[in-house]
C-alpha cells in the first residue's frame, strides 16, 4: 500500500517528466485563468474551443514550409488562430452577424482548410500528435514557450484588467467616454490565442480548452467579483493539473485527460456546494440572523 | 485522406510508365501497406505491377483510404492484405469495389505469435473508427522467414489470378522466398556472436514481437506510446526505471510514430536516441529502407551497434 507521500511527492522527485508537466500545468492555470474568466463573462466560452480548430491550417503551413519544427509550426497556428480571431471579431462588429456566428464559420473554414494542407504533407506521422503531443512530452523549448506565455499574459491582464471589466459589463460606457472598445477587445483575443497556443503545446488539441474553461465556470460557483472569480479559477486549475497528474500517475491513466478530469469534478463540486448560486446553498434554509 | 496526393503520385506513375502488352498485360496488384507491395514486387517480378495504399513512411493503422483508393482496388486484378486485423480496411474497400479482384491474406498460413499481455496495444488511431488487433500479433512480416512464407502465399494467390503464367510466377517467387531466407540467415548471424542479456532494444511501438523471437532479441516499449499521443505517466516511468537499471546506452525511434514522447524519455534515462526503425512502412526511395531487405538490414545493424555500445 503506497503511501502519501509515495502518491503526491515520489513520481515528481523521482522524473523529470512529471515536474516538467507540473510546471507546465501550473503556468498554463496562470495564464488561461484570467483569460477563460473573461470569455465566460463576455458569454465567448465556445470561441477558445473554434479558436482552437483555427490553429490547424497554420501549423499545416509551417510543417509544410519548415518541416519538423516545433517552433516554426507554433508560431504558424498562432498567426492564423490570431488572424481568425481578429478578423472574425471584425466582422462581429461591422456586421449584424452575431460573433458565435461569426466564429463559427471562420473555424470551419480553417478547419477544412488544415485539413487539406495537412493532406498535402503526406507524412504518415499525425501532424497534430507531432505538434501538441502530450502533457509528458514537454521539452525544454516548449516549457520556456508556455511560462513566457503565462508571464506576459498575467501582465497583460493586469494592465488590461479595468478596460476589460468595462467593456465587458458596460459596452455602451465604454463607447460613450470613446474608450478604446475595439483595441481592448483584439488585445483580449492576442492574449486568448497566445493561451491556446500555449496549452496545445502541453495538453494536446482536445485538452487545451478544458483547462481554461472549466475552472472559470467552476470559479463562477464562489466569487462574485471578478478578481475574486480569477483566482478561484487560477487556483482550481493548477490544483487540477497537480491532481490529474498525481491520478494519472497512480491510476496509470493518460495525463492531458486526467486533468481536465479533475478540474470537471472540482466544477461538479462548485456546482453543487459553491457559496455563490450553488444548489445545495440554495436548498438549504438560510440559518436565520439573530437580531 | 492526407496521404492522397502521394498515392495518386505513385499510382499514376508505373500506370504512365508501363507499357501496355493489350490481352497479355501484367497483372494489376494493388497491397495495403508498402511493406506487403514491396514483397508482392518481389513475388510478382514482370508479371505484375504493384502499387501500395498506404505508402512509405505513411502509417497503415491510421490509414484512411480515399475515394481514388477504392478506385483502385475497384480496378485491380489483386489486392494483397496482411489480415489479424491490421489493415481490416482493405477487406471493405474490396467488398465495396464491386469484387472482380481476387483478395489474397498473406499471412495465410503462416504461424502467428500472441500479443504479450502486459505490452499489448490497442493501435487507436486518430479517425475515430479504431480497431483492436484482437490476440494475434500482425507485424508477422518483421521475421525474415515469415516474410518468405508470406511472399510465397503471394505468389499463389497471383499465379491462381493468371493462370497462364502461373509456372513462371511459381519460378520468379520461389527465387525471392529463397534470397528472403538469405536475409533471415544473415540477420540471425548477425547477432549470433552477441551474449544473450545483451540483445536487449528500447523502442517507441511495440512491433518487433517477431523480429524477437525469430533473432533472440527482447523488446522494450512503453504501452501507449505506439501511435496513439497520450501514454500514461505510470508506462513512462516503468520504462525509464528499466532504462536505468539496465544502464541501456540507446533507444530508438520508429518513422511512423510520433518521436517527441521517445525523445523525453531518452532526455530522462540518459540514454541517446539511436536512429529509425522501420516496422510498419518502407521508407521513401533513396531513404534507408526503401525495399524489404533493406529495411530489414537497416534495422538489424541498428540493433547490433546499439547492443554494442
Amino acid at each position: 500500500m503506497p503511501g502519501p507521500h509515495d502518491l503526491l511527492v515520489a513520481p515528481f522527485a523521482e522524473f523529470a517528466f512529471m515536474r516538467r508537466a507540473l510546471v507546465a500545468g501550473v503556468a498554463l492555470a496562470l495564464g488561461c485563468g484570467p483569460v477563460g474568466v473573461f470569455l465566460l463573462l463576455r458569454r465567448m466560452s465556445l470561441v477558445g474551443d473554434a479558436l482552437s480548430h483555427a490553429i490547424l491550417p497554420g501549423a499545416a503551413a509551417a510543417f509544410l514550409v519548415a518541416g519538423l519544427s516545433l517552433g516554426a509550426m507554433a508560431l504558424g497556428g498562432f498567426a492564423a488562430a490570431l488572424l481568425t480571431a481578429l478578423a472574425a471579431g471584425a466582422l462581429s462588429r461591422v456586421t449584424p452577424l452575431r460573433e458565435d456566428a461569426t466564429f463559427a464559420v471562420f473555424y470551419l473554414f480553417s478547419l477544412a482548410l488544415g485539413v487539406l494542407l495537412v493532406s498535402l504533407g503526406g507524412t504518415g506521422i499525425d501532424l497534430l500528435h507531432v505538434l501538441f503531443g502530450s502533457v509528458l512530452a514537454v521539452d525544454d523549448a516548449a516549457l520556456v514557450a508556455i511560462a513566457a506565455v503565462a508571464t506576459a499574459s498575467m501582465l497583460a491582464m493586469a494592465a488590461l484588467h479595468r478596460a476589460l471589466v468595462v467593456e465587458c459589463f458596460d459596452p455602451d460606457f465604454m463607447r460613450a467616454t470613446g474608450g478604446p472598445g475595439a483595441a481592448i477587445h483584439a488585445a483580449f483575443l492576442v492574449l486568448l490565442v497566445a493561451n491556446l497556443v500555449a496549452a496545445f503545446l502541453a495538453l494536446g488539441t482536445l485538452m487545451a480548452v478544458g483547462l481554461m474553461m472549466v475552472p472559470a465556470a467552476a470559479a463562477r460557483f464562489w466569487a462574485r467579483g471578478v478578481a475574486g472569480m480569477i483566482a478561484v479559477a487560477t487556483a482550481i486549475g493548477a490544483a487540477s493539473a497537480y491532481l490529474g497528474l498525481v491520478l494519472s500517475f497512480a491510476a496509470d491513466l493518460p495525463s492531458g485527460p486526467s486533468i481536465v478530469l479533475v478540474a470537471g469534478i472540482a466544477y461538479a463540486a462548485s456546482v453543487l456546494f459553491g457559496g455563490v448560486g450553488g444548489v445545495v446553498p440554495r436548498i438549504l434554509p438560510r440559518p436565520h440572523l439573530r437580531g | 485522406m492526407r496521404r492522397r496526393t502521394l498515392l495518386l503520385a505513385a499510382a499514376i506513375t508505373p500506370l504512365a510508365a508501363g507499357p501496355a502488352h493489350g490481352s497479355d498485360a501484367r497483372l494489376k496488384v494493388v497491397a495495403s501497406f508498402s511493406i506487403l507491395a514491396d514483397l508482392a514486387r518481389s513475388a510478382a517480378g514482370e508479371h505484375a505491377e504493384v502499387s501500395a495504399l498506404a505508402g512509405p513512411d505513411v502509417d497503415p493503422h491510421g490509414f484512411s483510404p480515399s475515394p481514388a483508393d477504392a478506385r483502385r482496388c475497384a480496378e485491380a486484378d489483386v489486392l494483397v492484405m496482411n489480415g489479424h486485423g491490421f489493415d481490416a480496411w482493405m477487406e471493405k474497400l474490396a467488398r465495396s469495389g464491386g469484387g472482380k479482384a481476387r483478395l489474397v491474406l498473406a499471412t495465410q498460413g503462416v504461424a502467428t505469435i500472441r500479443v504479450r499481455g502486459g505490452h499489448s496495444h490497442g493501435h487507436g488511431h486518430s479517425h475515430g473508427h479504431s480497431h483492436g488487433h484482437g490476440a494475434v500479433d500482425p507485424h508477422v512480416w518483421q521475421d525474415a522467414a515469415r516474410a518468405a512464407q508470406m511472399l510465397r502465399a503471394i505468389g499463389r494467390g497471383l499465379e491462381e489470378a493468371r493462370p497462364a503464367s502461373a509456372p513462371a510466377i511459381a519460378a520468379q517467387a520461389a527465387r525471392a522466398a529463397d534470397e528472403l531466407l538469405a536475409l533471415d540467415r544473415w540477420v540471425a548471424g548477425l547477432f549470433a556472436p552477441i551474449p544473450k542479456e545483451k540483445r536487449r532494444i528500447f523502442t517507441s511501438h511495440d512491433a518487433f514481437a517477431y523480429f524477437g523471437a525469430r533473432y533472440g532479441v527482447e523488446f522494450r516499449a512503453p504501452r501507449g506510446v505506439a501511435n496513439e499521443g497520450e501514454p500514461s505517466p505510470a508506462d513512462l516511468a516503468r520504462i525509464i526505471r528499466e532504462i536505468r537499471k539496465e544502464n541501456a546506452k540507446v533507444v530508438f525511434l520508429e518513422n511512423v510514430s510520433s518521436p517527441r514522447v521517445i525523445e523525453q524519455i531518452a532526455r530522462e534515462s540518459g540514454a541517446r536516441v539511436g536512429g529509425r526503425l522501420y516496422s510498419d512502412a518502407l521508407s521513401a526511395a533513396g531513404g534507408p529502407a526503401a525495399t524489404y531487405q533493406a529495411m530489414m538490414r537497416h534495422n538489424a545493424t541498428l540493433m547490433r551497434d546499439a547492443m554494442l555500445a
